[in-house]
Order: structure tokens, then sequence, then C-alpha cells
């Protein structure tokens, strides 16, 4: 990171600004919201896999779960801040739960990984089989494989009637999407986000530098749920309807595959690779010759064999080899060979 | 007299059948600079391990400047004041020398203060040149150096350290007894060697396992010349 804070922030804003009042040009408004809330998931996910090491095989169990929080929250409230907040706060309490439990259980990454599919798959059967009428938090119905349709939809806060759909929606999820983006720039640059990495790196010594690991990831992993869980009610919001499909392990693995694509260990790449993936997926989803699942996996093997590194990392290597740019590589191998000689 | 700041009490570590620590009573005191030594498989690593909280003893107790710390975890001994660098060197690879030394500098002192500690522990032990440098691109030595750079900059009290020396080039070792030396005016030392030139070069005690149990502890020329651990050495049981 070489730019300062004020620079990193500047970029950010101008650029989506920019991308804000260009893209509803290209494409409608209603496919880019989608694709600016799988930006977020994919974020949420890069966030603690890049940056934590954490390899979390069930970010979608945090996506359906603030989606299902939002929705069951609307029903009983009717007016959609609170339950907004509510479908930040349940994943991240769930996820310090969970994260608790495994980190401090000193579980390996092979372990962390089947616990948060299993989980997934937990919540997925258990939602499917909530059809029957017994199934009721407050005023509202879980609905089963059926879901959740007519909730109250995202409003002005404490107006109820004032609706935020169409185009002020996309705008509002894309501003969501900054901010977020924001805070996560923010919180890798504070102490926080720097042992954060040096975990990824070595956790071993981070503890006997005499740091709580157990405890950092946790946290970092509430996080990471808490920005999945505005992501689902977002999404929730967007569909007019949840379902158990939300907290399905294709859901999940495609979040992977988007951190792969577009670039594990930067912020941006899991945002391109969701948005970039998910719009090809639609694109795909307009014709009947091949198959979409197949398309992604190739895309997938072909990215780990050519371009491991993913998108984003292997943009920024061109862009700077074209413009002289001293990013993180060439630095480092400017002053070893100043070293040498 | 120096305060005790390291003591074990019949300290026992069974693997299934084999007791690779066995009743081992140690006391180090304040400033004192501690060898131990011992062939392969004679307990040094996993007396180690057990005084880091890498292991919990089986049976014993482990105390430190008084306080009993047995079944610690390594975080919550480090935040006490206590250096640790393990057998492997563990650095973080992506990050430059000096984000792994702020790192460690951050734990006990502020971001402005932490940068500052930082710049001072690289100018001590000569790594400017490299500071920028991702650890990965480093020599095996280098990377030695930034580990000790990154237990001496917390300002330890205590400092335990598992093969400094593997590895290294004889300039190598040179410099990282000079730099040992610098830790001792501060901190006491403990070293798991079994590289015999460089116990020499550095070591006044030294204390010499067998089998899991301390077999002697005593001067190193007495040591050296003791007819029973050059047996052991040797590998006869006599």
């Amino acid at each position: 990171m070489g730019r300062s804070a004020s620079q990193d922030v500047l970029i950010t804003l101008v650029v989506s600004a920019v991308l804000i009042w260009v893209m509803p040009l290209l494409i409608s408004t209603y496919t880019l919201t989608v694709l600016v809330i799988y930006g977020m998931l994919g974020l949420s996910l890069g966030l603690i896999w890049g940056f934590g090491g954490i390899l979390c095989f069930g970010q979608a169990a945090f996506f359906g779960l603030g989606a299902y929080t939002y929705a069951i929250a609307a029903i009983n409230i009717g007016e959609s801040t609170v339950p907004m907040i509510l479908a930040v706060l349940v994943p991240a309490v769930f996820a310090t739960l969970l994260g608790a439990m495994m980190f401090y259980g000193r579980l390996t990454d092979v372990y962390l990984g089947v616990i948060t599919l299993v989980v997934t798959l937990i919540l997925f059967k258990f939602v499917n089989s909530t059809a029957g009428p017994q199934y009721v938090i407050g005023k509202a119905r879980l609905g089963g494989f059926n879901g959740i349709p007519g909730f109250q939809t995202l409003n002005v806060p404490g107006d109820p009637d004032a609706y935020v759909w169409g185009d002020p929606f996309f705008y509002v999820c894309a501003v969501a999407l900054v901010i977020v983006f924001l805070l996560v720039t923010w919180l890798l640059r504070s102490s926080f986000g720097r042992i954060a990495v040096g975990i990824r790196e070595n956790e071993v010594r981070m503890g006997l530098m005499g740091y709580d690991v157990a405890a950092r990831k946790t946290v970092l992993f509430a996080v990471g749920a808490a920005i999945a869980g505005l992501a689902g009610a977002l999404f929730a919001n967007w569909g007019e309807i949840v379902t158990p499909n939300l907290f399905s392990l294709g859901q999940s693995a495609e979040i992977i595959i988007w951190c792969i694509v577009g670039g594990l260990g930067t912020r941006l790449g899991p945002i391109v690779g969701a948005a970039g993936l998910a719009y090809l997926k639609f694109m795909l989803g307009q014709q009947s010759m091949v198959d979409n699942t197949l398309i992604t996996g190739l895309i997938l093997v072909l990215f780990v064999l050519f371009l491991p590194r993913g998108l984003v990392p292997a943009i920024a290597s061109v862009l700077s080899s074209i413009f002289g740019r001293t990013k993180r590589r060439p630095n480092a191998s400017r002053t070893r060979r100043a070293r040498h000689g | 007299m120096a305060e005790t700041v390291l003591e074990t009490h019949g300290l026992t570590m069974r693997f299934g059948g084999v007791t690779a620590s066995d009743n081992v009573n140690f006391k180090l005191k304040a400033g004192e600079l501690r060898c131990l030594i011992g062939p392969n498989g004679a307990g040094k690593s996993t007396f180690f391990k057990c005084v880091t909280g890498l292991l919990t003893p089986t049976e014993g107790h482990v105390y430190m400047r008084g306080q009993d710390v047995t079944g610690w975890q390594p975080h919550q001994i480090a935040s006490l004041g206590v250096g640790i660098k393990t057998q492997t060197p563990n650095v973080m690879d992506a990050l430059s020398v000096h984000e792994n030394i702020w790192l460690a500098a951050r734990r006990f002192h502020n971001v402005s203060e932490a940068h500052g500690r930082a710049d001072e522990i690289i100018d001590r032990l000569a790594l400017g040149p490299i500071a920028r440098t991702e650890l990965g691109q480093l020599a095996h030595g280098e990377r030695q150096r930034v580990e000790l750079g990154i237990v001496a900059v917390a300002d330890p009290w205590l400092v335990l350290l598992d093969e400094p020396a593997a590895g290294m080039s004889a300039q190598d070792v040179d410099r990282m007894t000079e730099i040992i030396h610098e830790l001792t005016r501060s901190a006491a030392v403990v070293i798991v060697e079994h590289d015999m030139q460089f116990i020499r070069s550095i070591a006044e005690t030294v204390t010499v396992f067998h089998q899991g149990a301390v077999l002697i502890e005593d001067h190193v020329d007495r040591v050296m010349s003791d007819p029973h651990v050059r047996a052991v050495y040797l590998g006869k049981n006599s």
C-alpha cells in the first residue's frame, strides 16, 4: 500500500462515482443491483480469506441468514430500518459463536472448511423442512422450500410507505458497497488489519509475539459475516422473496470461485470476480446451448492454471509494467538488486 | 541474589509410552545465559515446548518470575515479556522485514512508537538495506536474524531460543553470537543447541539433557571434559 490513506479514499470515491454514473447506461439497473450485491458478498469472503487466511466454505450461510433475518423481521415490524440492522447483527453474532468454537478449538484449515460447509448444509436442510404451519416466528411463516414472499421491502427510514425500489434502490446498494469497501480499506490499514495479515502469514509466530490469534480470527470472521448479512438483506429486497436456495452449497462454492478468479488478497478482486462472473452467468442464462455451471467450472480451471493470482493482480502488474509504476513486486526486486550492487 | 526468572518443578512430558521429558527441575536467574545441550532425542526440544506453552506438560509445573504458567497458551506467555524463537524459522514470508518487526513491536507499543522501535532494531541488526524486502526472498541467515529482531524488539526479560545457529554460515553465527550477547544485557537467555562450536563460544553454564532428564549442569569447560557427557555424545551407554 504505497498510497496514503486520503489518496486511497479519493481514488475510490472518484472511480466509484464514475462507475455508478456510467454503468446504468450499459446494463439495466435491475441487473446491476444484483451484481453490486454479489460484489459485496464476494468482498465479505475476500476479506476473511484473502486477508485473514480463513477459508470459509459457508459464506452463503451468513448471506442466507441475513436475508431470512431481514424477511422475518420485516414481516413482524413492518418497517425496514430495524430489520436491516438485525440482518447485519444476527449473522455477526452467529459467526462469533461459530468462530469462537472453531478458533478456540484450534481447528486447522481442513476442518474449518468441513464445519462451515456442514453448517451451511444444516441450515439449508432445516429451512427446506419448515413448510409446516408450526414453523412460525412471530407473524412470519418460514415456508420451507417455498421461501418467504411478501415482506416489507426497503423504505425511507421512518416512513414505511416510501418504498425504495428500482433505480433509487440500485443507488442505495452501490453506495452501500462503496461504504463497505471504504470501511474494509480502513480496517486493513489499521493495526487490526495488519495483524490479521500477519496471522494469515504465520499463526504460530503471531501467537509467540503475544497476540491472541483465536480472538482476532473470531472478530474478523464476524466482520465478514456482517458484510455477508448486509448483502443478504439487500438481496432479499431485490428479489422480494427469500428461499432456501440462498443457503445452497452451489452459492457457497460460487463465492469461493469469485474470489479466486478476481484475485485473492486484494480488496477489488472479489468484487470484480463476483460481478463479472454473475454477469456472465446472467448472459449465459439467456441461451440453452451450454450449461452454465460447466462454463463457471471451465473458467475456474483456466484461471487456476494460467492466472493463479487472479484477474485484478494480473491487470495491476500489466499496468505497472506499461506505465512503469512501482507496485509491490517490482519494488521488492529493485531493492534486492540494489543490495547486490 | 538475582531473581529466579524461570523455574520448573518435576516437569514430565509423556507421549504414549515414551517419556520425552523426565522430572526436570530447572532454575534460571535473571541475566543468566544458559545453554541446553544433549544428543538427538534427549528431550531438549520437548522441554522447550513445555516451557513456551506449545505443549502442556503431563506432570510438574513451570514458573516464570514466580508465577505458575503451567498450561498457559504461547500468546499468554509471550505477553508476560518472554521472547521465543522456535526451531524452524517462524516469520511472515509475504511481509517485509520492517512489517515483521513492526508487528512484534505493535503488541506492546502504540503505532508510532512501534515504528520507532522497529527502525531502531533494524539499525542495530544491520537490516537496513533489506528493510523493505519480503521475508520470502531472503537467505536463511537473514531470516534467522529477522526472527531475532522480532524477539528483541519486544524488550523481553526472558529469551528462549531453539537452535538459533542451525544451518547458518560461520559469519552469520558470529553475528548471531553478538546479538545474543547484547540480549543478555537486559534478559536471561536460554539456548537449545547442539552445535558444540557455537556453545563453546557463547556459553558459561550448560545443562546437559540425556534421555529426557538432566544429566549434569555445570560450567561449559567442565561439562565438555566430563567423560560421562562425552560417552553420551558418542552414543555409548556408560
